[in-house]
């Protein structure tokens, strides 16, 4: 539901499709923006490392609503992209000495190669077989990350050098953040403009209906392919990231729970929506670190809290996603909405 | 040769595991056309529950089984009285996600109640094993390989014979027919979940006599995914022949690929394998090819 102000009217159809939607957001949002480069010089090194790593999983959210919430196909193998996108990195950086301003691209594509690769089955499978397909993709990369030894490294993992840029080494959180903003920034905008280009809106038409999409010209296998590439150039993107911020590939960071991880933030945060992988991602992201901070008030008086806390942060997640799922299903993005609305009218609501 | 045949005896019983698991699955999908994540969980459940009977109430062994399987029973009920009952008609991912975050609540639980140690149960078959021509067999896997078949058969007469197993299969078919023929639609998807439950917690019994429970055992969950899928979603006797070409396969792979590459095709194999099958027959073995309109 879109709440806009009243007597703005849509006169074609080219302004509907407008990403600000009148001026007040426009400055609202680069304002924002410029708030956030100045931020880093505010913060200390534990939030600035909460942001990288939410940004990080902004990117790989943003790739898993355009295949999930955008194009309807269930994927549990985004964990495993991001794995490939890493693995890709690393390798890469390590054989061929490329600067990470190539290898990040390059790992993308690799990774898009790869996602293009498991959408195959798409060409024969709907629904939840499809999804289980994917669940597949997830266990046989998995299996790849740990015995292709000569390039994975194994169980041992792979490390790899600080990102260079001109001398610059971003070995730090604050170097890190502004390069992780800036990729965060362009890949997001991409994104929103996929959806809503003609790609955007095949990929719609084939979540919607796949047999009217088909029968209005959309090549559905190709569109289908297409999105599992996009989806999976972010995740491969994500992946690089990671391993230029902590320089160690191991398998055991790109598991069924990291895919599992990266459904929940877009179904929480708002299935299709661009703004809601943001909140997703930045919610899941952020909740353990709560529950952390909570436990940890509570440890000195009940010291058994510690070695229990790996199962009771399990335990809230599931509980955080059922609750979200019961009572606000569409997710954080439609609060948002109604949070916005509500001050666009106040204090003389109608 | 000998080798072969322990190997394809091993297959068999988890196999047959696999298949009381995914019998499980069917029936929560075939009625309620919920993908049920939790299923794993739910085994879980049914392990801890029935080792916790037999060795700190020290229960008789068949007591502790009934009553395990009485309380998964009301737990399945529960679950699906309180959680799923209120995601009816909503998307099939929100649904999906929803049982991810149950199977996350109950092993969690399980982990803060039992701990993450692997346990035992107490010996309940004579070690010896039996001695058939020169294959020798345990009697866990005997036994097991008769409950399986016993369950199996009372659930093959159970929805042939009796009227709630029918109302099962009409509800299963047409859930709007089934409504206005007077049959209690949201009775039936409950029973379902409850008769899911108990089950899943039979597997988790059988496997925790064979192998030791620890909170790992809710893998099996997700090992019934190419079971289902091979077998056809919503066929029942797909689950049961998934569920043993699964079980022959995996361990086929772990006693001849794994010393090659080192371990790990036991947990991959199945899911290749059931790739192939499904770019071949795209709704599995047995399960009904859905014809969409527009």
């Amino acid at each position: 539901m879109n709440y806009t102000n009243c007597g703005d009217f849509k006169t074609s159809y080219k302004k509907d499709t407008e990403i600000y939607q009148s001026l007040f957001s426009k400055i609202s949002i680069y304002s924002f923006l410029v708030f956030l480069f100045i931020l880093p010089f505010f913060i200390d090194d534990y939030f600035l490392y909460l942001l990288n790593i939410i940004m990080i999983a902004i990117i790989g959210a943003v790739g898993l609503n355009i295949l999930t919430g955008i194009t309807g196909l269930i994927s549990l193998g985004q964990g495993a992209f991001v794995g490939v996108g890493a693995y890709a990195a690393g390798y890469i950086s390590n054989k061929f000495g490329l600067n990470f301003i190539l290898v990040i691209p390059i790992a993308g594509f690799i990774t898009a190669l790869v996602g293009m690769v498991f959408g195959i089955p798409s060409l024969r499978l709907k629904g939840l077989y499809l999804s289980i397909a994917t669940l597949a993709a997830q266990f046989i990369l998995e299996f790849v990350f740990i015995r292709a030894e000569s390039i994975t490294g194994g169980v041992t993992g792979l490390s790899l050098d600080y990102a260079n840029f001109f001398n610059i080494h971003l070995d730090n959180d604050f170097k890190f953040y502004f390069f992780a903003l800036l990729l965060t920034i362009i890949l997001v905008t991409a994104a929103k403009n996929i959806v809503r280009t003609k790609i955007g809106r095949a990929f719609l038409s084939i979540r919607d209906n796949y047999i009217a999409a088909e029968a209005m010209g959309i090549n559905i296998f190709q569109y289908k392919i297409l999105s599992f590439g996009i989806s999976s150039f972010y995740a491969g993107v994500a992946g690089a990231m990671w391993a230029y911020y902590v320089t160690i590939i191991t398998p055991e960071h790109f598991t069924i729970g990291v895919s599992i991880q990266y459904l929940s933030m877009i179904i929480i945060g708002g299935l299709g929506k661009i703004l809601g992988s943001i909140f997703g991602a930045i919610f899941i992201t952020i909740l353990p670190e709560i529950l952390r901070f909570v436990a940890d008030q509570f440890t000195s008086n009940f010291p058994f809290l510690t070695q229990a806390f790996a199962s009771i942060r399990e335990a809230a997640f599931g509980i955080v996603i059922i609750l979200f799922l019961l009572f606000e299903p569409e997710g954080i993005v439609r609060r948002w909405n109604l949070i916005k609305a509500y001050f666009k009218l106040w204090p003389f609501s109608y | 040769m000998e080798f072969f045949i322990q190997i394809l005896v091993a297959g068999v019983v988890i196999g047959s595991i696999y298949a009381i698991v995914a019998l499980g699955f069917t029936l929560i999908y075939k009625s309620t056309g919920v993908v049920n994540f939790a299923q794993g969980e739910l085994l879980l459940v049914g392990a801890y529950i029935c080792l916790q009977l037999t060795v700190e109430y020290k229960l008789n062994f068949v007591i502790s089984f009934f009553v395990t399987l009485l309380f998964m029973f009301i737990f399945g009920f529960l679950v699906e009285k309180i959680f799923l009952r209120k995601m009816i008609g909503e998307p099939i991912i929100s649904i999906i996600m929803l049982t991810i975050g149950l199977s996350s609540v109950f092993k969690s639980l399980v982990q803060l109640i039992w701990g993450t140690d692997t346990k035992t149960f107490p010996q309940i078959f004579s070690e010896e094993p039996v001695e058939i021509g020169n294959i020798t067999i345990s009697y866990v896997y005997i036994f097991s390989i008769i409950s399986v078949a016993v369950f199996l058969i009372i659930f093959s007469v159970f929805f042939k014979k009796t009227k709630v197993g029918i109302a099962m299969r009409a509800v299963a078919s047409d859930q709007q027919a089934a409504l206005s023929m007077g049959i209690d639609v949201k009775r039936i998807f409950a029973l379902s979940w409850a008769i899911a439950a108990v089950v899943s917690s039979v597997g988790g019994i059988l496997i925790g006599n064979i192998n030791g429970i620890n909170t790992s055992l809710s893998q099996f969950g997700l090992k019934v995914f190419p079971v289902v899928i091979l077998g056809g979603l919503d066929s029942i006797l797909g689950a049961i022949v998934g569920g043993l070409i699964i079980g022959i396969l995996e361990n086929i792979a772990g006693g001849y690929i794994d010393p090659i590459i080192g371990g790990g095709a036991k947990d991959v194999f199945p899911f290749i394998f059931m790739i192939v099958i499904l770019m071949i027959k795209p709704y599995g073995l047995f399960g009904t090819v859905e014809v969409e309109k527009v």
